[in-house]
């Protein structure tokens, strides 16, 4: 299901004329409405995956700068997307965050060695994430 | 005139006869239980046996051609004597224990009781003790004739064996001495290894032997001669004899070693020596006297060997006297017929005395280690059932007493009279020395093992044989002297006394070290290559640590069922019925047994039985005649490895630590697995907090998030803000709801959830339950349908709980049935005091493969591709362990597409119990269908 959703995002005026656009994978029906919200107050343009599946198929087509992904999902995992995002050459250039409930060093270790650009932790900072995600969309 | 034949004849007659007294009477005294040979000078005396008609003829014939070169065989002895303390101890001990009848016997006893090496040991001491046997014949045959002839003494005395049989004095000797040995070695009925009549006997012949050389010798030093400065003073004055007071003639020091270690063997291993010292020992003790006494009895006896033969050659300086007949010819010259016949009693006790004993033990041997072997092999002759098998060995004993002097007759006869008395005899102790390596390495040397004697005696015997007895024949013309000059064929190197070309030693001395080269070198290589037999090593340990052993833990090779009866008439065979009960009662007497009561033969008593029958018939053969009669049962490989102590042990360990390992790998695998166990409870452990967490960390990061977004936009409208104030309230619940289902689960999971038990009216519960969800229901628009028994009984359980399994299931269905046309069914029955309860939907079902796993924790099955299920995953784990801890059963009924059935069910409980269940707080219920529950 894909859910291209500006509408609800107020306009920021003078920034969205090349804004960048993030997109956000999460099975968690109320994470993603925050996530949402979020990400078009930080001015982006943004795309919703609720699975693993869904975001490969949108990954290809919205070709996000970045993507907000969650971990613990379903079928295809986020460890799974992020590795198949980094095989793939046209999106060599995408960004990566990973979120996760479970906090483990390991996790993290893993995520980083996938090609993750950086992990989050559940619950996060609403803040913190905003300024993590420009910092990671600014670095080279 | 004194000197008459018949007059000879009479004398030596009634000297037996004295001599057979002697036996009769010792042989009472033993009877009655005052043995007169239990003394260490009759038995030092008996010893003397060693001086025979070699010594009283023999000495002074090699004294008056060698001077002392007649020393070494008496030296040899003297030697050998004083190390008897170690040596011959050590032998009779063993012997002793072993019941051991001769010296075949014993190597055979020591090498496993083996047939084969007792019947070759035997062969070789038959062989070997030929030539001895016909020295005999030869020093008492012409000792007769040059008392016969004594009036013709000037004139040259005919050579014996020249007359026709008939006419042969050595013939009559042989069976005269055979005659006497048979009487006194076979007079009893009882086989027994001991003789003591024998042993008196011997004992007063070496008493007469020595005083009648001693007579002869003082009558010719002291009143032919005035002293022995005298005789040597006058020999000294002729060129001629000169010599004999050097070495000169005395042979090389090379033979005097080699004659000296011969005779050092020969005091040990002659058949009759060892009879004397070693079976018929009555008290180890006495060698302690004896290794005096002999050497003294062997200086004594030497001492005029030179003067006789020095004054027997000034007397006769023409040479034409044979001077091994000196001891007679020289009083029988001067007219002294009492002194020459006192010397000619003296010769005939050395030659008796010598062949009884040398015949007894022969035949000893030849009964019971050649011909009992053979015959009880022969199943035929059904030996072993017969009665009086104590009469046929005494006849093979007689048999072989005449068989030995015939075949010393038929030696004498050929090899005439090309030898000396000495060289002779010489010949005999190079036979009986091959026993040393078998015998020595025997007690000494564990390794030593049955091949290695078997090869050792052959190849000694052979090379003696080839290098002695042989070319002895060979000298008296009964084989070409070509063989000897210029060996077999011409073949210089197989010369018989110059084997491989080793020339210039005497034939003895050469045919010594051949043969003790091949007899010791075969010993001991194959003994260092080759194996033992179990019996071989027990024996063996037995022979080298005799001393360490008593005889109680005597290796008990025997493990029977036999009963005493069969024992007793096994023993019967052999030994007279007066001994076998003595010896019987002496045994019961010693174990507190009684044979009236007890039959029952243990391994100790056939034991026992069997070293009585070796006393009379040998080890080999005993143990044969025993194995035949006893019903032995299989010693098995394991039980023979517990007789040899010191292997048992390592047995014992190894397998004791077998079982141990085996034990420990089986704990260690059983700890493994319950550490596989621990592992895995751990990792489910790990897995299920981990799990809780996740959980807990999702509804809280959307409640913070919401809570700061909130906080962080103040401007944000009022329909996305109290959008966003429900969400939060929502995932409180759920943070709620998950807290409380983990905090129940490990509750129960623990065993510390509290219950409280009433008598329940399901009916009523469900009702309940359904009347909570109703606004939902109706707000989903779903068509609710109920088919609820009009009563049912009670079931005793909490109230509580199962209202929340029954909330449960109903939320679940209303989650999952159909969002369009919902439809639910709730049903309640009574069957076989059971009440069930189904919840149906018309959802989407699940599938077979899923429809267990959603009872386990966090395995909610979502069935759509974007919609993660809401709950927790802790619902349906925690309403099966309710429904379960109250006797029920939770499943689920579904085919995919069609919708799901869930069901549970209850024992009821009957009236009388429902009433009393209806008060409060009751433990323990018991339920209709007998089931108990312990919590």
């Amino acid at each position: 299901m894909l859910a291209l959703s500006s509408l609800t995002a107020r306009p920021i005026t003078g920034k969205n004329i090349m804004a960048k656009k993030v997109l956000i994978v999460d099975d968690e029906q109320n994470i993603v409405i925050s996530l949402e919200f979020l990400m078009q107050r930080a001015g982006y343009e943004v795309a919703i995956a609720r699975n693993g599946e869904d975001a490969l198929e949108v990954v290809g087509q919205f070709r996000p700068d970045l993507v907000l992904l969650d971990v613990m999902m379903p079928k295809i995992n986020g460890f799974d997307v992020c590795q198949k995002i980094r095989d793939n050459p046209d999106l060599q250039d995408t960004k990566v965050i990973m979120l996760t409930a479970k906090g483990r060093e390991v996790e993290v270790a893993k995520g980083m060695a996938l090609g993750a650009n950086s992990y989050v932790i559940k619950p996060f900072s609403t803040r913190e994430l905003v300024a993590e995600v420009q910092r990671v969309l600014e670095e080279e | 005139m004194m000197l008459q034949g018949g007059i000879i004849l009479l004398f030596s007659l009634a000297y037996i006869g004295f001599l057979f007294a002697i036996a009769y009477y010792s042989d009472k005294r033993s009877d009655a239980g005052r043995s007169v040979i239990s003394n260490p000078y009759i038995y030092a005396l008996s010893l003397a046996v060693y001086c025979t008609a070699w010594t009283f003829y023999g000495s002074v014939g090699r004294a008056a051609s060698t001077g002392i070169g007649f020393m070494p065989i008496y030296l040899g002895p003297t030697l050998m004597v004083a190390l008897w303390y170690l040596v011959m101890r050590k032998i009779i001990r063993i012997s002793k224990i072993n019941r051991i009848t001769s010296i075949a016997d014993f190597i055979s006893s020591r090498y496993g009781k083996s047939s084969s090496l007792a019947g070759l040991v035997t062969i070789i001491a038959v062989v070997g003790i030929i030539p001895y046997i016909s020295l005999q014949l030869d020093g008492v045959s012409t000792s007769f004739d040059v008392m016969w002839q004594h009036s013709e003494l000037a004139g040259a005395i005919p050579p014996p064996g020249t007359a026709a049989i008939l006419g042969d004095t050595s013939f009559y000797v042989a069976l005269l001495l055979a005659t006497f040995a048979i009487i006194f070695g076979t007079r009893h009925l009882d086989t027994t290894e001991r003789h003591e009549g024998l042993v008196a006997a011997i004992a007063f012949e070496s008493v007469i032997k020595l005083v009648a050389f001693l007579v002869v010798g003082v009558y010719v030093t002291f009143i032919l001669f005035n002293g022995f400065g005298d005789i040597f003073g006058q020999a000294f004055q002729k060129p001629e004899l000169r010599d004999l007071f050097t070495m000169k003639n005395a042979g090389t020091y090379t033979d005097w070693t080699w004659l000296m270690f011969l005779s050092m063997m020969a005091i040990m291993f002659l058949p009759r020596q060892f009879q004397m010292t070693v079976v018929e020992n009555v008290n180890e003790n006495h060698l302690d006297k004896a290794s005096w006494l002999l050497p003294l009895y062997l200086l004594v006896i030497n001492i005029f060997v030179l003067p006789i033969a020095l004054g027997g050659l000034l007397l006769f300086p023409s040479g034409a006297v044979d001077a091994d007949t000196f001891v007679l010819t020289i009083p029988i010259s001067q007219g002294q017929e009492e002194v020459a016949m006192l010397a000619f009693i003296g010769g005939l006790s050395a030659a008796t005395g010598m062949v009884i004993v040398a015949t007894v033990s022969l035949s000893t041997m030849v009964s019971n280690e050649l011909v009992m072997p053979l015959l009880l092999h022969f199943g035929p002759l059904r030996l072993s059932e017969r009665r009086d098998l104590g009469g046929v060995l005494l006849t093979i004993r007689r048999c072989t007493i005449i068989l030995v002097l015939m075949l010393g007759y038929c030696y004498f006869r050929l090899t005439g009279n090309a030898y000396t008395l000495v060289s002779i005899g010489l010949i005999s102790f190079a036979a009986v020395a091959q026993f040393a390596p078998a015998i020595f390495g025997g007690i000494y040397w564990k390794t030593g093992n049955h091949l290695g004697a078997i090869v050792g005696l052959s190849a000694g015997f052979v090379v003696w044989t080839y290098t002695l007895f042989l070319p002895s024949l060979a000298e008296s013309g009964y084989l070409s002297p070509s063989f000897i000059e210029s060996g077999p064929f011409g073949i210089t190197l197989l010369k018989p006394y110059a084997l491989f070309g080793l020339a210039g030693l005497s034939p003895i001395t050469h045919s010594l070290f051949w043969s003790m080269l091949v007899n010791a070198g075969g010993y001991m290589i194959l003994s260092l290559v080759g194996q033992q037999s179990l019996m071989e090593h027990s024996q063996a340990a037995q022979f080298v640590d005799v001393y360490k052993r008593t005889q109680e833990n005597d290796f008990r090779l025997w493990r029977s069922t036999s009963s005493v009866t069969v024992l007793r008439s096994i023993l019967e065979q052999f030994l007279s019925r007066i001994r076998v009960d003595e010896a019987l009662n002496d045994y019961a007497k010693k174990h507190g047994l009684d044979w009236s009561k007890d039959d029952v033969a243990d391994a100790a008593l056939i034991n026992y039985a069997e070293r009585l029958l070796a006393g009379s018939v040998g080890s080999a053969s005993a143990r044969v005649l025993l194995a035949s009669a006893v019903k032995e049962e299989p010693v098995s490989m394991d039980e023979v490895m517990y007789m040899l102590d010191e292997t048992s042990k390592v047995i014992a360990y190894s397998r004791e630590l077998e079982i141990k390992s085996k034990e420990l790998e089986q704990a260690t695998s059983e700890l493994r697995a319950a550490n596989e166990q621990l592992k895995e409870v751990d990792r489910l452990k790990d897995d299920f907090i981990s799990t809780v967490t996740h959980e807990l960390r999702t509804p809280l990061t959307s409640i913070r998030a919401f809570s700061e977004i909130l906080h962080d936009n103040p401007d944000l409208d009022v329909e996305q803000r109290s959008k966003f104030m429900a969400i939060i309230l929502k995932e409180n619940e759920r943070l709620t709801r998950l807290i409380n289902n983990v905090l129940d689960l490990s509750k129960i999971e623990s065993g510390k959830m509290e219950w409280h038990l009433t008598a329940v009216d399901l009916k009523e519960v469900i009702e309940d339950a359904l009347a909570t969800l109703e606004q939902v229901i109706k707000e989903e628009n779903i068509e609710l349908e109920t088919a609820l028994a009009e009563h049912v009984s009670l079931t005793v359980t909490d109230r509580d709980r199962i209202t929340q399994v029954m909330l449960n299931l109903l939320s679940n269905a209303i989650k999952f049935c159909d969002s369009q046309a919902g439809w639910i069914m709730v049903q309640l029955k009574e069957q076989d005091y059971t009440l069930s309860v189904a919840v149906s939907d018309n959802g989407p079902g699940i599938k077979p493969e899923n429809q267990e796993i959603i009872f386990e924790k966090f395995r909610q099955v979502g069935d759509t591709l974007t919609e993660k299920p809401q709950g927790t995953g802790l619902g349906l784990p925690i309403c099966r362990q309710i429904i379960t801890y109250f006797g029920g059963d939770l499943r689920v009924n579904s085919i995919p597409g069609h919708g799901a059935t869930f069901f549970f069910t209850l024992p009821v409980v009957s009236p009388t119990e429902a009433e009393a269940d209806k008060e409060p707080n009751y433990a323990s219920p018991i339920f209709a269908n007998g089931k108990t529950n312990n919590r």
